[in-house]
Formats: C-alpha cells, sequence, structure tokens
C-alpha cells in the first residue's frame, strides 16, 4: 500500500466526511464532488485507466452538476437545520450503516479466495472493454439502456403539464 | 537538418536534463514539458486577446486598440499590469471560499486538456492510450468551476449566467464527444498520437487528414459548432453577453480573477480548436507531401491559430442565438446528425474502397441536411410562446 494510495484515500474519506457534515447543502455538494475525483485518482492507481476517465466524465462532469441543480431547484439552501446537521434517530441509523458495511466486506473477502492467484496484473485495454460489452454483455448493455430512457421519459412526463391543467 | 528543426524542442530538453544525475532524468523532463505547455500557451493567448480586439474591431469598422504598441501589439501588457495592479473587490454576502476556489479550479483544469495534445512529432506531454477520454474528462469538469463561480457571488445575475452555462455546455457535450467517436471508429484508437499518425499518410501528395472525407466533413462542422458553444463563444455567448445578464457569472469578479477567469476562458478556446486539429486537421502533419521539411509543430500552431480566427471571424459576424434556440438546435438537429454520421462511417467502412463511397455518402449527408433544415423551418407558427415539457 503506496503513500499516494494513503494520500488518495484520505482525501476520499475527508471527502466524504464533510459531505455529511457541513452546514451548507451546496457545499455539501461539492465535498461530493472531491469524493468522486478521490475514486477516480485510486481508479487510476490502479491502472484502469478507462474506469477513472468515465468516473470523472460522468459523475464529475455530470452527476455532480445534476446533484447541484436538484439542490438549488428544490430546497433553499441557504437556511440550514435548526437541529444541526445530525438526525434523532442516528442509533438507527447507525446499526443500518454497520449491517450494510458487513454485508459488502462478507461478499469481496469472499470473493478474493474464488480467484486464481495471478501474479502478473492483467492489462485491460479499452479494446477489451469495448470487445467485451459488444459481444458477451450486450444484452445487459441493451437492457440498462432502455431502462434510461424509461427514466428520462417518465421525468419529463412527471414534469410536465396536462393539457387540461390551468398554468 | 529538417529533422532538427523538427525535434528542436526535444533536443533542447534531453540536453539541459543531461546536466543532472540519471535518477532524477525523467522527473525533470516532465517538469520541462510542464514548463514549456506554461510558457507557450499563455503567450499564444496575449496573441489571441490582440488579434481578437483588432479583429473584431476592424469588423465593426472602427480601429481596434492602437495606443500601446505599433499597432497595439503590447496591449496585454498593459491589461496583465491593469488585472494584476486593480483591487481585489469580494461581495460581503459571498461564500468566500468557493468564491476564491472557481478561477483556480477553471485554470487547473483547463492546463491539464494540453497535458495530451500532441503538438509535433513526438512531441506530447503525456502519451496516454486513451487520452482522448482523457482530455473529455477534462472538459467535463469546467462545468463545475462555472456553477461554482456563479452561485458563490449570491447574485441573481450570475446564477442565472451559472446555469444557462452550465445548461448550454452539457447540451453541446453530446455532439462534441459524439462527432469524435466518428473518428476514433475510423481509427481504432482513443490516442490521440495515433489518430494524427493515422493521418500522416499522402495519396498523389494530398493528405489523409479526416476533414476530406464526407463523414469526417460532417463531423468537422458539427465539432466546430460544439465547440463554439462548449467554450461560451459567440453566436452562443448568451451566459456572458454583455447586453443581457451584466458579465453573466462573472459579474461579482474584479481584478486578477477575472483576469483568471478570461485566461481560462481563451485557453479553453485554444485547447478545443488544438483538439479538433488534431481530429480532423491532421496534427502536426503538413498539407502537402513536399512541404514535409518544415517543422511539424509549426503546421500545429498555424493550423490552431487560424481556427482562432475563424472563430473570431464568426463572433463578428453572426449574431446571438437566444437561449431555447440554442437548446433546440442542439437536442433536435445536431445530435441526430451525429447519429446519422456515425451510421454513415459505418456503410464507408463496409462499401470498401473506390468512388461510389463517396458519392453514396456524401450523398445521405447532404440529403438529410437540407431536408431536416427545411422541414424544421417549416413548422414556424407564430404567436405567444409556449413550452409543454418546461414549465
Amino acid at each position: 500500500m503506496s503513500f499516494v494510495f494513503w494520500l488518495l484515500a484520505a482525501i476520499t474519506v475527508a471527502g466524504g466526511l464533510a459531505a455529511v457534515l457541513l452546514k451548507n447543502l451546496v457545499h455539501c455538494a461539492l465535498a461530493l464532488t472531491v469524493v468522486f475525483t478521490g475514486l477516480a485518482f485510486l481508479f487510476l492507481q490502479l491502472d484502469a485507466q478507462f474506469a477513472g476517465f468515465a468516473q470523472i466524465l460522468v459523475y464529475v462532469g455530470a452527476v455532480a452538476i445534476l446533484v447541484v441543480f436538484a439542490i438549488l431547484l428544490t430546497r433553499s439552501s441557504e437556511t440550514p437545520k435548526d437541529g444541526g446537521v445530525f438526525s434523532r434517530t442516528w442509533g438507527v441509523g447507525l446499526v443500518i450503516a454497520a449491517a450494510v458495511f458487513a454485508v459488502l466486506g462478507w461478499a469481496v473477502l469472499q470473493s478474493e479466495t474464488g480467484l486464481p492467484h495471478e501474479t502478473a496484473v492483467p492489462n485491460v485495454t479499452v479494446q477489451l472493454i469495448g470487445n467485451a460489452l459488444m459481444g458477451r454483455y450486450v444484452l445487459p448493455l441493451e437492457i440498462v439502456a432502455l431502462l434510461l430512457t424509461a427514466a428520462m421519459i417518465g421525468a419529463v412526463i412527471v414534469a410536465m403539464h396536462e393539457k387540461g391543467d390551468a398554468k | 537538418m529538417p529533422e532538427k528543426a523538427d525535434q528542436v524542442f526535444l533536443l533542447l530538453r534531453d540536453w539541459l536534463v543531461g546536466f543532472l544525475p540519471p535518477g532524477w532524468r525523467s522527473a525533470a523532463g516532465v517538469v520541462l514539458g510542464v514548463i514549456g505547455i506554461i510558457a507557450v500557451f499563455p503567450g499564444l493567448f496575449a496573441i489571441t486577446t490582440v488579434l481578437e480586439r483588432k479583429g473584431l474591431g476592424r469588423m465593426q469598422n472602427r480601429l481596434g486598440p492602437n495606443r500601446v504598441g505599433p499597432f497595439g501589439i503590447l496591449q496585454p501588457i498593459a491589461d496583465a499590469i491593469k488585472s494584476l495592479t486593480k483591487e481585489d473587490i469580494v461581495p460581503l454576502n459571498a461564500d468566500a471560499v468557493v468564491h476564491f476556489l472557481a478561477p483556480v479550479f477553471l485554470v487547473v483544469v483547463v492546463f491539464m486538456g494540453f497535458a495530451v495534445l500532441p503538438v509535433g512529432r513526438n512531441m506530447v506531454l503525456v502519451n496516454m492510450d486513451s487520452g482522448l477520454l482523457f482530455y473529455f474528462a477534462m472538459g467535463a469538469s469546467t462545468e463545475v468551476s462555472i456553477f461554482m463561480a456563479g452561485w458563490s457571488s449570491r447574485n441573481k445575475y450570475s446564477l442565472l449566467g451559472a446555469m444557462r452555462a452550465v445548461a448550454q455546455m452539457i447540451s453541446y457535450e453530446v455532439p462534441l464527444l459524439l462527432s469524435s467517436v466518428v473518428i476514433v471508429m475510423m481509427t481504432g484508437s482513443l490516442s490521440l498520437v495515433k489518430i494524427v499518425e493515422a493521418q500522416n499518410q499522402y495519396t498523389w501528395g494530398l493528405p489523409h487528414w479526416y476533414i476530406f472525407t464526407p463523414w469526417g466533413c460532417a463531423a468537422f462542422v458539427m465539432y466546430a459548432v460544439a465547440a463554439t458553444a462548449e467554450t461560451n463563444r459567440s453566436p452562443f455567448d448568451l451566459p456572458e453577453g454583455e447586453s443581457e445578464l451584466v458579465a453573466g457569472y462573472f459579474t461579482e469578479y474584479s481584478g486578477f480573477k477575472f483576469a483568471l477567469f478570461f485566461l481560462g476562458e481563451y485557453l479553453a478556446m485554444l485547447s478545443i480548436s488544438g483538439l479538433g486539429t488534431t481530429l480532423f486537421l491532421g496534427g502536426w502533419s503538413s498539407p502537402l507531401a513536399l512541404l514535409n521539411w518544415v517543422p511539424s509543430w509549426i503546421w500545429f500552431f498555424s493550423k490552431v491559430m487560424l481556427s482562432i480566427c475563424v472563430l473570431i471571424w464568426v463572433r463578428g459576424t453572426l449574431p446571438r442565438l437566444r437561449q431555447d434556440q440554442l437548446m433546440n438546435f442542439a437536442w433536435k438537429f445536431v445530435l441526430p446528425m451525429t447519429l446519422l454520421n456515425l451510421m454513415v462511417a459505418a456503410l464507408w467502412r463496409f462499401m470498401g474502397d473506390g468512388w461510389a463511397r463517396w458519392v453514396a455518402c456524401s450523398a445521405i449527408l447532404l440529403l438529410v441536411y437540407v431536408g431536416a433544415g427545411r422541414v424544421g423551418m417549416r413548422r414556424e407558427h407564430f404567436g405567444p410562446r409556449t413550452y409543454r415539457y418546461a414549465e
């Protein structure tokens, strides 16, 4: 575990903590952007070039903007809540978060012993990813595309006015 | 001798780095490359500001700046001194940290984009396999900085300008990427170095630049439109239009921070022209096989400055588009044309060599362009504007 990894992990965790502890909601969204870039650099450190750059392009370039627009257009981000940033039911939240972390940790640790021990890092190029997407994983790709189209059409329908409604 | 002139900057770097112990040489080489980029591109920015002000002035039948040097050439120096010594006003209600970070973030992200542009033969700072993806990732990050600038000023005009700018940039991001995907499809690689090398071949003395193919020419036009919109240049400059919104998202910035925004915007323009040159105009390759003795970096910078002159020319000539007009144009016209262009490029590939594929592909693209344009212009009903999906 090199120095670069610890530095990036520290930045990501600090951004995540800032995203839940800051009072101003737009500041939280910007801290979330820092988390996304930290994750992208972690991908790059693992030599996954496509995943890292796609993370920046999609998360920082589009999802972060979406989060910020949603905050601006729906609630007033000027006045923070009176009770501080912690909710009253923080105990239950802690238990649920610990349970989810335990399940994910168990799944990750279990899968590691299933892989054969490889000495060389596999060189995943964009061409391999493309071949896999168009070959073996083409059905999930098309299903995800349908899902995204349905989500977009649904968003437009929810937001538009019916013809008979008074404006 | 022509090879030495071509590689002169690399030879200079190797000579300078040779003074250091061997362990430090590669890092020092990279640092020298970065210093080169930081020296050259802001220098081009200074030349661009003079060119723009004089060019726009002559197009509007007036002289541009002509006091500072002969024909106003030293104007950028005067501008730099002014912006450094001007008082830096931050509004009392503004969010100080975000207000400070916005121009810094913009300039950092724009400079990162220059790292993957091949400015000459063997002259690229970082030779990445997915160089084009890196470039677009950096381009997408500029939207965050514009939003930060507009929101932190706590000013209705800034926020409105920022939201318009971000909406415009996101809308035109898709045609920009799709028109570049055609080039990636025909080259087979995301690496910008390989894209230029694929264009560096000559048939009957003429080069294989992608702009000389039907799908490449259509993609170039769409790329140019999307690039003009991405950098908020006229005719797409409603977010920063002087007569519309005071100054849009830079309203509350003065002095050096305004200069940083200005630098960021013009560097983005240079950077996107550089990418357009690499993808469509053959990068550093020369237009005719017999002009190969001219150094490659001279060709690259000439093509970039030519693109800048065209951008300035368009700014001086065309009127500004309204926000709903530019969004309609992006989603309803340019995006379907880019998808059609992808299919036409695939048709080109599968028809094999010969004159038939030129005729077929050009005919399809021209017919759809003219047809869609006529149909789009027909449905103009005049009356109060209503928006069914965006109330």
